[in-house]
């Protein structure tokens, strides 16, 4: 059975263009790029390659790319050169629903003795701009915010947030690993130093992610050694999977405006299906300001796990932020930090769409919950009284 | 993924004993909405005989809870009340071939619903007793649990209490507190030893401070949110800043208190310590 993919802010299928552009770098072209002769040669200039059509995705220049292995490292890599290019500045601000790879690393900042200052949300999931702006001061050595949540969609207001941090001189760097390939950046107009981006996350394979360093940041390299990258990153290029990268990136710039769209209705169609055949279910975070593809659904008085391994017999994948579904048993820190109620957040469920998905797959997805909800009702010995279950017929 | 085995498997999808029994001569509830599960044991009991004639629950919570559930009743039905009162956590599990470390806790759920619908039934106080010292405010999980499940499953690390209990798997504020639970739990009793004043260069005292404020105070103000910075120490006059959430806490100064307590215990009894 194929599965119903719905987990793509987890990870993506490698499109089948990209795994086409990559294979001969598996095969014949093996040569490293840093050689002088032309066998090694060559894959340099492809290479380079790769990295302009990296940089045309994001309104960058090709010189501003930075190959990584992941998103983790590039988010690791610019906290890390903004924080050796200001030693003085010991204050680091990053906000409370950050991916743990920023979120987990300004945690052992702190413990380093840095000032770390996590900025809340609304019940929305919307930033506290309030509290930003009061947050800054002259021993801010960094600011990371990301573009959008992983786990709810929610996009932040980057270009508000960069303008006051260009005014006041201070290093912007945002996570945008959910939102490249997904809506359009352009940062020519927008006012970010750094910006992080991963390859999974946009139909490339995993192990490959870009850094974006914007022309005149002062930045230290993560990875000491060779003088690849410029002396901006060491180690051998990952040459198959930074063509895969490029590649993707070609077909994201292609497809932006007409796969937000598809998929933006796919979801919405979704969403209020699910919402109007099962009672006590709740949209988690910002409808409004969110990315076209991410929903995130919390179905009273029912466990995450349990739904998640129900329609699992159905094919269908998603997420939860349930605390059983996590190795620590702790509950979403995104929907924590908004406030959702314990109970909404075991029964929630992320469903997140790509081109890849066809009306078909979602009308199976509409018909196949609500009875599951419906039967893990019955078996809860909460809600009983004023829950009807789900409509089955809807 | 967890690594369930087919028997979690079979009884998550086709659990068995779902529902309830009307006018149940025992029922038995732990967990809650918020811990992320909770199960509702009904017992129909021969008063002759004591055998447990029937058993029904419903559950919420994730697959092993259910399945955990599932084991529970099939485990106890025909048994006596005596001879089910004997059945540890370790036995549900192992009815159902195992269960993740992680998802051990929901078969100590089992037991304990079992036992608090014995207890119903017998008229006996219910658990849950408002004396019990809380120490995982996440979960709701006292000192009295975590002792004993740390003993009768020979539990000797914070982790495994997580897994068993839950306790610590939150906000993990309170990680300290079981690790000093364990270490009394497990530690061969030995008369402290009295302490033997030791005179500190001021380096040393310096460093010590140092040390105290990174590796005692600071996680523990951070896992609330809060934090530190220390500005300066003249002799034995310890000048902090409370910061981020500690700054508009109204117990700023019972933290003080408690820094420099904590200050006179580990570095001198000299120790003052003012905030700025």
């Amino acid at each position: 059975m194929k599965p119903i993919y719905l987990d793509n802010n987890a990870t993506t299928a490698v499109a089948p263009e990209v795994r086409e552009a990559m294979l001969p770098f598996l095969e014949e072209f093996y040569g490293n790029p840093s050689s002088m002769h032309t066998f090694g040669g060559q894959v340099h200039r492809k290479v380079e390659d790769a990295r302009a059509q990296v940089a045309a995705l994001i309104g960058a220049d090709p010189g501003e790319i930075i190959f990584t292995s992941c998103g983790s490292e590039s988010d690791n890599t610019a906290l890390m050169s903004s924080l050796e290019s200001f030693p003085a500045r010991k204050h680091v601000i990053t906000t409370r629903v950050e991916h743990p790879a920023v979120l987990n690393f300004a945690k052992h900042l702190g413990r380093k003795g840095y000032r770390i200052t996590y900025i809340s949300v609304d019940s929305f999931g919307r930033l506290d701009m309030d509290a930003f702006k009061k947050s800054l001061d002259d021993n801010v050595a960094v600011v990371s915010i990301m573009h959008a949540n992983n786990e709810t969609g929610v996009v932040f207001p980057i270009a508000e947030i960069g303008a006051i941090l260009k005014e006041r001189g201070i290093l912007f760097h945002t996570d945008a690993v959910q939102t490249v390939g997904k809506i359009a950046i352009n940062l020519k107009e927008l006012p970010v130093d750094m910006l992080s981006l991963s390859g999974h996350k946009l139909h490339a394979p995993k192990g490959i992610g870009a850094l974006y360093v914007r022309k005149g940041t002062r930045f230290y390299p993560y990875l000491i050694g060779g003088h690849q990258e410029r002396g901006r990153r060491a180690g051998t290029e990952n040459v198959p999977y930074i063509i895969a990268l490029g590649k993707a990136c070609e077909i994201a710039l292609e497809n932006i405006s007409n796969e937000g769209e598809y998929v933006g209705r796919l979801r919405d169609k979704l969403e209020k299906a699910l919402l109007a055949s099962c009672p006590d279910t709740r949209i988690n975070g910002d409808t409004v300001n969110r990315l076209p593809n991410t929903t995130n659904i919390s179905f009273e008085y029912v466990e995450g796990e349990a739904i998640l391994l129900r329609i699992d017999r159905h094919g269908i994948c998603a997420s939860s932020g349930s605390a059983c579904t996590s190795g620590a048993l702790e509950p979403s820190h995104v929907l924590r930090a908004m406030g959702v109620p314990f109970t909404a957040i075991h029964g929630s469920v992320r469903f997140s769409l790509s081109r890849y998905n066809t009306e078909a797959e979602i009308d199976k997805v509409i018909e196949a919950l609500p009875p599951i909800i419906k039967e893990l009702r019955t078996l809860s010995p909460f809600g009983r009284d004023k829950l009807p279950g789900c409509s089955v017929s809807a | 993924m967890w690594e369930y085995t087919d028997k979690v498997k079979d009884l998550f999808l086709n659990p068995k004993n779902v529902g309830e029994i009307e006018n149940p001569d025992a029922v038995g509830e732990v967990g809650s909405l918020t811990c992320g599960d909770a199960l509702k044991l009904m017992l129909k009991i021969d008063k002759e005989t004591g055998k447990i004639q029937d058993a029904k629950f419903q559950t919420f919570g994730c697959a092993s809870a259910i399945a955990s559930s599932s084991a529970l009743t099939e485990l106890i039905k025909g048994k006596t009340l005596e001879e089910a009162r004997k059945i540890t956590n370790q036995e549900i599990a192992d009815y159902l071939g195992g269960l993740p470390d992680e998802k051990m806790h929901c078969s100590v759920m089992g037991q304990e619903a079992l036992e608090a619908a014995i207890a119903s039934y017998r008229g006996e106080e219910v658990a849950a007793e408002p004396h019990e010292k809380i120490v995982c405010r996440c979960f709701n999980i006292s000192e009295e649990k975590i002792r004993r499940v740390a003993i009768e499953n020979h539990l000797t690390t914070v982790e495994e209490i997580t897994n068993f209990t839950k306790a610590g798997g939150g906000c993990g504020g309170c990680i300290p507190d079981i690790e000093a639970i364990l270490k009394d739990v497990w530690a061969v009793k030995e008369a402290p030893k009295p302490k033997e004043p030791k005179k500190l260069t001021n380096l040393q005292k310096i460093a010590l401070i140092q040390d105290v404020l990174e590796r005692e105070i600071r996680p523990k103000l951070q896992a609330d949110g809060g934090d530190l910075e220390l500005l300066d120490i003249e002799g034995n006059r310890v000048v902090i800043a409370l910061r981020a959430m500690c700054v508009s806490c109204p117990m700023g100064g019972v933290t003080v208190q408690g820094i420099e307590a904590k200050l006179k215990e580990l570095v001198s009894a000299d120790i003052v310590v003012e905030s700025r």
